[in-house]
C-alpha cells in the first residue's frame, strides 16, 4: 500500500491505496468521482482526462502514486456552484455531445487546449489538439464548434478583465 | 495489472540501487508505453521506481555546437521549448507530432530511447543527427546505441539521463502516421551535419527498428534534393508487414516521406 496525498478540484484528501491503484481508478473508485470515465484499455480514447497541475493528462494511464502532492482537476471541478464553466456552456449551446461518454474528456482536453492556443486558435489546430479523444458518435462537428466558441469567448473574457 | 510497489527515490545513486538490487523491478519515467503494457499484463515488474521527478534528469541547455536534453524532459517540454525551437527547429516539431497532447504531456524522451519502439519517432532524430546518449555509467554514440527493435545498448539498470543533440546545418523529418495511435508507418529524418556529412534515418519500416539509409544518404550528399532520393528504393524484405500496411507499401513509403523531408529541410 501507498500513501496518496493530492488536492483533486481543490480539496486536500490523503488515502491508502494499492500502489498500482491508476489515478482514474482513484477518482472514480475510492473518492467516487464517476465523472471521469473509462472508454478504452490502450491509452487511445481520452474519456479519462482530467487536469494534473495543470495540464491534460489520461488518468488511465497514470499511477495515483505518480500524482502525490499534485492538484487534479475533474470534471465535477470545473463548474462554479450551478454556473457552467465556459467550455461547458459552449458544448451545450453547440451540441457538442450526443451520447455524452466522451464528454467530460473532451472538455478537460478543450479546456487545456484553450489555455495553450488562446481565443484565435483555427479549425484545424483544434482538430490536431482533440486527436487523442475519441467521439463513438462521430460528433466531432459539433464539439469543434464548441471549442472554438468556447477560445472566442475566452478572448472576450479576458478583455474585459483588463 | 499485476500487483507492484511504487518507489520514488529522491536521487539518480538511490534509483539505481533500488533496480541493482531487484531484477524484476522497473523504471518508470512517463509511464505512456509502460503503463499500457502492464494493463494488458504484458509485463509484470516486481517494483516501479519512478525517475520522472529526478533533477539530474531534467533541463534543456544550448551551446554553439548542440542541444542537451534530459532524460525525463516530456515531449511537450521539448515541443514548446523556446532553445530547441531556435536550435533545431525539425526536433521540436517532432516532439510535437508525437502521440497526442496527454501522451506528450506525460513521455518523456529517455522512456522513448530506452524502449526503442519501431515506430517510434525520437530513435529517428537521435540517429539522423548523430546524437550521444549519456547514461550514469558512460557515453554512448547513436550508431552504436539502437541494436534492433525494442533493443537497445542499455545494460540492466543502466540509466539514460540526457541526450547530447549536435546542431545541424538543416534537418527536415517526415513521417506518415498510422492515424488511430500516430505512431510513424514509416518516418525520415534527414541532416547536414555542421561538418558537411549528410545522414538519413528511417523510423516506423524497418524489421530492425531504425536504420540509416545509406544510398539516400550518398545520393543527398552529391545532390540535395527530392529529386535525388525518389528513385531510391529500400529493400522490401528487410520492411515491417502488418495490418496497417505490407512490406512493399511501406518501402514505397520511406521513398515519399525522404523526399518530403528533403523539402521540409530546404524550407
Ligand atoms: C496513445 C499513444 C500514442 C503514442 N504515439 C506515439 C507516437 O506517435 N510516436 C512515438 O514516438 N511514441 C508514441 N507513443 C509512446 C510515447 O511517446 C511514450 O511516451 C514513450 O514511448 C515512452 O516514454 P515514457 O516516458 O512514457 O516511458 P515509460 O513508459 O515510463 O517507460 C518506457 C520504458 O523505458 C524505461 N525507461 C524510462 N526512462 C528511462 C531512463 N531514463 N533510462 C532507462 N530506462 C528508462 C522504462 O523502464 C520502460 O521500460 C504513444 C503512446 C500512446 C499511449
Ligand atoms: S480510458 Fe484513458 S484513454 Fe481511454
Amino acid at each position: 500500500m501507498v500513501s496518496v496525498s493530492l488536492t483533486v478540484n481543490g480539496k486536500a484528501v490523503t488515502r491508502e491505496v494499492e500502489d498500482r491503484t491508476l489515478l482514474v481508478g482513484f477518482l472514480r473508485e475510492t473518492l467516487g468521482l464517476t465523472g471521469t470515465h473509462v472508454g478504452c484499455d490502450t491509452s487511445q480514447c481520452g474519456a479519462c482526462v482530467v487536469h494534473v497541475d495543470g495540464v491534460a493528462v489520461k488518468s488511465c494511464t497514470m499511477l495515483a502514486a505518480q500524482a502525490d502532492g499534485c492538484a487534479v482537476l475533474t470534471i465535477e471541478g470545473l463548474a462554479q456552484g450551478d454556473q457552467l464553466h465556459p467550455v461547458q456552456a459552449a458544448f451545450r449551446e453547440h451540441h457538442g455531445l450526443q451520447c455524452g461518454f466522451c464528454t467530460p474528456g473532451m472538455i478537460m482536453a478543450a479546456v487545456d487546449i484553450i489555455r495553450r492556443h488562446g481565443p484565435g486558435i483555427d479549425e484545424t489546430t483544434i482538430r490536431h489538439e482533440l486527436e487523442g479523444n475519441i467521439c463513438r458518435c462521430t460528433g466531432y462537428h459539433n464539439i469543434v464548434k464548441a471549442v472554438k466558441a468556447a477560445a472566442e469567448q475566452s478572448g472576450g473574457m479576458a478583455e474585459a478583465a483588463e | 495489472m499485476y500487483e507492484t510497489s511504487y518507489k520514488r527515490p529522491a536521487s539518480l545513486a538511490e534509483a539505481a540501487a533500488i533496480i541493482a538490487a531487484d531484477d524484476e523491478a522497473k523504471f518508470l519515467a512517463g509511464g505512456q508505453t509502460l503503463l499500457p503494457t502492464m494493463k494488458q499484463r504484458l509485463a509484470a515488474p516486481s517494483q516501479l521506481v519512478d525517475i520522472a521527478r529526478l533533477a539530474e534528469l531534467k533541463g534543456i541547455s544550448v551551446s554553439s555546437e548542440a542541444v542537451t536534453i534530459g532524460a525525463a524532459m516530456t515531449h511537450y517540454s521539448i515541443a514548446s521549448s523556446p532553445e530547441v525551437q531556435g536550435a533545431i527547429p525539425t526536433l521540436a516539431k517532432l516532439a510535437s507530432g508525437i502521440g497526442d497532447p496527454q501522451v506528450r504531456h506525460r513521455g518523456t524522451l529517455g522512456g522513448s530511447l530506452a524502449n526503442n519502439d519501431p515506430s517510434a519517432d525520437y530513435p529517428a532524430a537521435v540517429l539522423a543527427l548523430g546524437a550521444t546518449l549519456v547514461t550514469d555509467r558512460r557515453e554512448i554514440a547513436a550508431d552504436d546505441y539502437f541494436q534492433g527493435m525494442f533493443t537497445t545498448a542499455l545494460e540492466e539498470g543502466e540509466i539514460l539521463v540526457r541526450v547530447v543533440f549536435p546542431i545541424p546545418r538543416k534537418a527536415g523529418y517526415s513521417k506518415f502516421l498510422n492515424p488511430a495511435s500516430r505512431y510513424a508507418m514509416a518516418g525520415v529524418f534527414v541532416a547536414t551535419l555542421a561538418d558537411g556529412a549528410v545522414r538519413v534515418a528511417v523510423t516506423g519500416a524497418g524489421q530492425g527498428g531504425v536504420f540509416r539509409a545509406t544510398a539516400m544518404e550518398e545520393a543527398l550528399g552529391d545532390n540535395w534534393s527530392a529529386d535525388a532520393v525518389a528513385g531510391i528504393k529500400v529493400d522490401p524484405s528487410d520492411m515491417l508487414s502488418d495490418i496497417h500496411g505490407d512490406a512493399a507499401y511501406r518501402a514505397n513509403l520511406v521513398s515519399v516521406m525522404a523526399k518530403r523531408a528533403v523539402v521540409a529541410a530546404a524550407g
